[in-house]
């Protein structure tokens, strides 16, 4: 197995008597995309938020590039290289849309108590932010305020803001929720294409994309895990298929 | 501040050019009262203009900014009761302690959100008002008189109407650029995304917290020196000064002006004190033909009209009076 980027052991978060993680250990190993799925309520988004550093874990250790990040503030963690998108779009909504990527470019460009030179016109923050921008098929846009950005455009962007940190792992949450079929098939591809030179831990309800894109899926359920494998062995997996997709093939059909 | 005949640009460039000729007029006309009515309003503009860099740039609703103009100005008083006249010795002190008086209040509440932030430099603010009316050396609750104004040498004499209203005018204009320049630098775009979406920026890895203390300090700096303009001005300080009313004038001000505006508290701070001034007089002159002498005592009620006319700008023009001549251009 590749070296192990993220390492997560006995991860466990309560809320009230609701165990949201119940001591969760998972190796995603450099290159890979490693998708979690769950019904709703299964502790993914918990998750990911212990992972970012915004929720603190009870118990359990989270190392990064093997070093422990369990105590790390968020902003500590996004400069080591783990960046993170948000389920419920979270942008800067009275900026424009190259003002939000340049800011995430900033927050990797060395301190910000630089109090004299306009920022709007650092071709050091902008350049980076415009390439950003491109990757995810938002070139176009660069100088509509965000509030007035599609749906679709806003979930591009959540993935522009994270590229801009420079990142060495993505932590993606939900990035086709609310798509349109077009939308999706465009996010399905721009993530292929990050697939190549990044790590990602994908959370994601679209079961084609996350078995079109995963290299490993892991099924939680009731914040634990109940299984983990290549997609083919998740597919196969008969304890998978009652708790969870079993169903959602019982309702579509 | 790009220069084109926008409706905003002319009234700016219009209001500056009235302030500049303020002492002109009062020259021509031999009235003082609008020199000293003016150099009002231009003082509490750099505080509302520092108030501007926390409140409308960086989302901190500080309720307690009153607090640096009593601080700026018992420096000065303090000082020159005890014999320090020199200006560049209290103005100095005016600016560090309320730099220090920030740094503290920033350290405790910018770790809150809210209406607890807004308890919290309420709660400050109050502490040292309080402390300043105990303060019995210094006249406690009946303020105390500065007999002699900041001396700067041969370099500029405060005594002097005219000079003294310039020199604040200089200072104002330096203020509004200065800001202008840090809201627009790598620090103002930081605090301003804080204002925006704090855990975004969190999560993109900017220790917010620091810069918006950082920004909280230079604003308290700002009026500290503000404060000793302010008791150069009066030749006097009380604890009054820095009641949270006072600091509730300035919030009306950079939100009647327009928050996260360059001129807007300045212009907040000519509308509400020119309102001050007319609106009795007003009211006086439209009641009198119906009321007769009764309308002498309804004048007392200006702020009954104060008050609604604020409502309508907060409702109507969320840019406040700037935001609306800004939109003017557009429409």
């Amino acid at each position: 197995m590749a070296e192990a980027l993220l390492e997560i052991e006995e991860l466990t978060k309560r809320f009230g008597g609701v165990i949201a993680s119940d001591s969760i250990s998972l190796c995603v190993p450099k290159g890979e995309l490693h998708a979690i799925i769950g019904p709703n309520g299964a502790g993914k988004t918990t998750l990911i938020g212990q992972l970012a550093g915004e929720i603190a874990a009870d118990a359990g250790r989270i190392r990064f590039e093997g070093r422990d990040v369990t105590a790390l503030p968020t902003d500590r963690r996004s400069q080591l290289g783990l960046a993170r998108s948000f389920q419920i779009t979270s942008l800067f909504l009275d900026f424009t849309v190259l003002d939000n990527v340049a800011l995430a470019v900033q927050a990797h460009a060395g301190h910000s108590f630089r109090f004299w030179r306009d920022a709007r016109s650092e071709s050091e923050l902008r350049t980076p932010a415009r390439a950003a921008l491109a990757r995810v098929g938002l070139a176009g846009r660069a100088d509509v305020v965000v509030s007035n950005l599609s749906h679709g455009e806003h979930r591009q962007l959540e993935i522009a803001m994270a590229l801009a940190t420079k990142p060495r792992m993505l932590l993606l949450d939900e990035p086709m929720a609310g798509m349109g079929p077009d939308e999706s098939a465009r996010m399905v591809k721009t993530l292929r294409e990050l697939k190549r030179e990044l790590t990602i831990l994908l959370i994601e309800h679209d079961m084609e994309a996350v078995f079109a894109l995963a290299d490993r899926i892991t099924v939680l359920v009731y914040g634990r895990i109940i299984a983990s494998g290549t997609p083919e062995a998740i597919r196969a997996n008969a304890e998978v298929r009652q708790a969870y997709l079993g169903e959602q093939e019982q309702r579509h059909g | 501040m790009i220069a084109s005949l926008t409706p905003r640009n002319v009234v700016v460039a219009a209001l500056l050019l009235l302030l500049a000729a303020v002492p002109i007029y009062a020259f021509v006309t031999g009235n003082a009262f609008l020199v000293t009515l003016f150099t009002r309003v231009i003082i509490l503009g750099i505080a509302a203009s520092s108030l501007n860099l926390i409140l409308g740039y960086g989302g901190m609703v500080s309720f307690g900014h009153a607090v640096y103009l009593g601080i700026g100005g018992y420096a000065v008083g303090i000082l020159a009761q005890e014999g320090v006249t020199s200006g560049f010795v209290q103005w100095p002190v005016a600016l560090f302690v309320s730099a220090l008086f920030a740094l503290l209040v920033g350290a405790l509440s910018l770790r809150t959100r809210g209406v607890y932030f807004i308890m919290i430099t309420l709660a400050f603010a109050q502490l040292l008002y309080y402390f300043g009316v105990g303060l019995d050396r210094y006249g406690a609750d009946d303020g105390l008189t500065i007999r002699r104004r900041s001396q700067f040498d041969h370099l500029i004499n405060l005594s002097d109407r005219t000079q003294f209203y310039y020199l604040c005018l200089a200072l104002l204009l330096a203020t509004i650029y200065l800001i202008w320049r840090v809201v627009n630098s790598r620090f103002g775009m930081v605090i301003q995304g804080a204002r925006s979406n704090d855990r975004r920026m969190r999560a993109i890895g900017f220790p917010t917290f620091r810069y918006r203390l950082t920004a909280f300090v230079i604003a308290g700096a700002i009026c500290g020196v503000a404060g000793a303009l302010l008791a150069n001005h009066t030749g006097f300080i009380s604890p009054a000064t820095m009641h949270w009313t006072r600091s509730g004038d300035l919030i009306v001000m950079v939100v009647l002006g327009g928050m996260a505006s360059s001129f807007g508290p300045l212009i907040g701070a000519v509308a509400l004190l020119s309102l001050e001034e007319a609106l009795p007089i007003l009211i006086r002159a439209m009641a009198f033909p119906v009321f007769g002498d009764a309308a002498v005592g309804m004048a007392e009620y200006w702020q009954i009209v104060l008050g609604p006319l604020f409502l309508l700008v907060v409702l109507f023009a969320r840019g406040g009076i700037d935001g609306l001549l800004a939109g003017a251009r557009r429409g």
